[in-house]
């Protein structure tokens, strides 16, 4: 388990990490995500003892670290993958992996594990990146940590490595029973990676939660649009529900602070529905296929616009007019409008 | 990555502190000489300054074209045997230019040793034209190099680029190449400059009074003021040339897909009369003359404790210097200040030998204990070729920083462990072929050597002189043949020793 508390991080007079808290629990992975420069990886490097924090505290499977009592970072048992792998070039992949290992058995472990029989006698520099990180993984796991930390473990990778790797990291960590964090610009990657995800900005969590959470029921504007495509619609709120111009909709209870009043609302393209009529309340103003999905942009009435994804046997003509309806069947995300939250300076 | 505690760096620089100081010795001793020093500049000076400009400007622009072109050869064109071809134009680095010029003295004009074995007389080479073809068969390599390692670097991708978007094969040459090669040759060129401004012997064998033959008749004749005048003069140019050298930016680019061309048959065949004459030039020549009077008069007239002279104190040195280097590299790699200190201690490469020795002997004259010792000569040779032994250092050290280190660390090693197991394998390759360049540079050095050497002792290069005073041209044989020898046997060892050590690293249990 990792809690940490009021962790502050300064660089010169910029607060890169502020007061942030985060507890992971055993075994879960918790994925870090933010914008780069959001200060996740200097969580990552406080907890990993790298850099010394300048406030708060870090515990680590009961072992209490802080500024004051600072824990260097070999006696953590923090397993560390790094963005650039990191491998030491004088040594093979078997040592490297079996850097500090007594018990070879591990080492043979993970070199099955993670399907690295064939080049155990290589040099690093001769791997590719997939295979390196392979072999990163490994010797962070074969030393057993406590807790593995990963920083960008797979952004020096094209996309399709990354597809393929994703998948084969977590069962590895889910297989060592390890506690992990992992840092990642990805909103993708983080959905698909993590047990759980904390979302970063500023110095600041801006929410933990389950990917479904986090997708569906963001509770920040910014955590709307930093994961997954959405656009906001304007509409009233009464209650639990919101009038809009689409109809009404449920929406998530926790969001806007007043019960009534105008707030806007979160919807993602496979949120609406559209029927081909004559008198719908929208017109199709663009049009792009996408193999499985057709993506339409669609204006309303009142200027708004926005964007719908539907099956690709749907097929309307810009130009056309169509009825455009909420097809949601869960309570929408919705927030106060835009122009209300920052108030001009006067 | 600064991130090292600030208590850490201040350790880091105090240790530096005292090997800055003693680089600093030398150019505060010629400004102490140089206060009472005659501050007149008659025609002779102006005549030597005249021949030192005009030969600087010929070796440079001499390497340059021939430099430039080759090593486009050597690494764009598809021509057979082109690893011959490098090694061919890489070996003139393995002979010290002085025995090329005592060579070429020896061997052309009237009365030279090529009239006596095929009865004519070549044209001879001395003054300025030959000592400028002297300079320049041994410097080009400077310019090759850098050519090379630019012309590799460069992305095919941007030619064919720029040939898609209408650049005929010249234009592409001049406005995609040509900027991306500028730096290297721009570096080469100043690295020649510099050479040819601190080259002793091989205008002084070839009969040029260049600054440096001047300072060394200044010093015969016991004008130590007058030699610590004509220094300053010399250093202000080297400050020109080291002052361009340090505006040079080379750009690290991503390397791409190396250019690749295949040259027409008549052009490869060219390409390659030119590679053997220049090696035949600069090598062949020598070698078939010492070793012509290597047949002649075995090894008569040399003392084999000559070897052992020279051997000690530049295997000395190499030691010294890398132990010096050490604090040095550290604390570049702890921040700025550390790197204003190497640039500080880097003083010491662009001081000529005559110069730096003809300081030294100063110090000397006011040490007693040190004068004419060897002590003496081997703080010269550190004092000189640090900054060979504090570049190895300090790219061993970049391949370490990042986040090898901090893996390390995570696995669990301590720092003193991190250090054992990670930076030192890596460092050391890197320690040992600045060692063997400093050891290199020791054992060819001439000037210094020769101001600088124990009383009664003689060095492979100082016997070398002697015999040029005397003219006993053939009892250059042994320690010619022994200079080269060790001149590519370290050469060798340098473009070697990371491969080698990196065998090494894979076999140990």
């Amino acid at each position: 388990m990792l809690s940490i508390h009021n962790l502050t991080i300064r660089y010169g007079e910029q607060n890169a990490v502020r007061d942030l808290s985060l507890v992971v629990d055993s075994g879960e992975i918790m994925s870090l995500v933010g914008p780069t420069g959001c200060g996740k990886s200097s969580v990552l490097r406080a907890v990993a003892g790298i850099r010394k924090p300048d406030g708060g505290q870090i515990v680590i499977e009961g072992l209490c670290t802080s500024n004051q009592r600072f824990v260097p970072p070999e006696k953590r048992r923090t397993g560390l993958v790094f963005q650039d792998f990191a491998l030491f070039p004088h040594l093979n992949v078997e040592r490297n992996i079996g850097f500090r290992v007594k018990d070879t058995k591990a080492v043979e472990t993970w070199i099955s594990t993670l399907g690295l029989e064939a080049f155990r006698k290589a040099m690093p520099e001769t791997l590719s990146g997939g295979q390196k990180q392979r072999v990163a993984l490994a010797r962070s796991l074969a030393h057993r940590p406590r807790l593995l930390l990963l920083d960008e473990p797979l952004s020096n990778l094209d996309a399709a490595m990354k597809m393929e790797l994703r998948p084969l990291i977590r069962e590895a960590i889910k297989q060592a029973g390890v506690t992990a964090l992992w840092v990642t610009h990805d909103q993708e990657e983080a959905i698909t990676i993590g047990d759980r995800i904390a979302v970063m900005q500023h110095g600041r969590i801006e929410q933990v939660g389950t990917p479904q959470q986090c997708y569906e029921a963001p509770t920040s504007r910014f955590a709307a649009e930093f994961f997954g495509e959405g656009r906001f619609l304007a509409g009233e709120r009464q209650g639990e529900c919101a009038r809009t111009p689409l109809g009404e909709c449920q929406i998530v209870s926790h969001t806007p602070q007043k019960k009534e009043g105008a707030i806007e609302v979160l919807l993602r393209p496979h949120d609406i529905a559209l029927v081909l009529t004559p008198t719908g309340n929208a017109m199709v103003e663009s049009h792009r296929y996408e193999g499985e999905t057709r993506r339409y942009g669609i204006r309303l009435e009142n200027g708004d616009y926005l964007e719908a994804r539907l099956s690709h046997e749907l097929q309307f003509e810009v130009g056309k007019r169509v009825e455009a309806t909420i097809s949601a069947g869960h309570p929408l995300a919705a927030f106060s409008p835009a122009s209300s939250q920052q108030p001009p300076e006067s | 990555m600064s991130e090292r505690l600030p208590h850490n760096r201040i350790r880091c620089y105090l240790l530096a502190l005292p090997v800055v100081a003693l680089a600093f010795l030398p150019v505060l001793v010629l400004i102490i000489l140089a206060t009472d020093a005659p501050f007149e500049f008659g025609t002779r000076n102006w005549r030597i300054l005249g021949n030192t400009l005009a030969l600087t400007v010929l070796t440079v622009s001499g390497a340059v074209i021939l430099g430039v072109p080759l090593a486009f050869v050597t690494t764009c064109l598809r021509i057979r045997w082109a690893g011959l071809a490098l090694a061919a134009l890489v070996t003139p680095l393995a002979v010290p230019s002085y025995i090329g010029a005592f060579a070429y003295f020896a061997a052309t004009g009237r009365g030279g040793e090529i009239e006596a074995l095929l009865g004519i007389a070549p044209p001879e080479v001395r003054g300025l034209f030959g000592t400028a073809w002297v300079m320049v068969l041994y410097t080009f390599p400077f310019v090759l190099m850098p050519v090379r390692a630019s012309l590799r670097r460069l992305d095919a991708n941007l030619v064919d680029a720029g040939r898609t978007m209408g650049l005929s094969p010249y234009g592409a040459f001049m406005h995609v190449i040509l900027p991306r090669i500028r730096g290297g040759i721009g570096a080469g060129a100043l690295l020649v400059a510099l050479y040819t401004l601190s080259d002793f012997a091989t205008p002084a064998i070839l009969g040029l009074d260049t600054f440096t033959r001047a300072i060394y008749v200044e010093y015969n004749a016991f004008g130590l003021n007058r030699a610590a005048w004509l220094s300053l003069q010399l250093l202000s140019l080297v400050a020109v040339v080291v002052f361009f050298e340090s505006r040079i930016r080379t750009r690290n680019e991503r390397p791409g897909r190396t250019l690749r061309w295949t040259p027409t048959p008549v052009f490869a065949a060219s390409a390659w009369s030119v590679i053997t004459f220049l090696w035949l030039s600069a090598v062949g020549l020598p070698l078939t003359l010492f070793l012509i009077w290597l047949g002649r008069e075995k090894s008569s007239g040399f003392d084999f404790n000559t070897i052992y002279h020279s051997v000690i104190p530049s295997a000395l040195a190499a030691v010294f210097a890398v132990l010096c280097a050490i604090p040095l590299a550290q604390a570049a790699s702890a921040g700025r200040l550390g790197r204003w200190m190497v640039r500080l201690t880097s003083l010491g490469f662009g001081i000529p030998g005559i110069v730096m020795g003809t300081a030294l002997v100063y110090v000397g004259l006011r040490l007693p204990f040190m004068y004419q010792t060897t002590a003496m000569l081997v703080v010269g040779y550190v004092l000189r070729f640090l900054p060979l032994a504090t570049g190895s250092l300090r790219e061993g050290l970049e391949r370490v920083e990042g986040n090898m280190i901090h893996a390390a660390r995570s696995l669990g090693a301590s720092q003193g462990e991190a250090f054992r197991r990670v930076s030192l394998p890596l460092v050391f390759p890197a320690a040992l072929s600045g060692a063997a360049l400093v050891f290199l540079e020791a054992m060819r050095e001439l000037p210094l050597t020769l101001l600088l050497r124990p009383t009664g002792t003689e060095t492979l290069t100082t016997r070398l002189w002697q015999v040029y005073e005397a003219g006993y041209f053939g009892e250059a044989a042994v320690p010619g043949l022994l200079l080269i020898l060790t001149s590519s046997f370290a050469v060798l060892l340098f473009l070697r020793s990371e491969r080698l050590l990196g065998l090494a690293a894979e076999s140990e249990a």
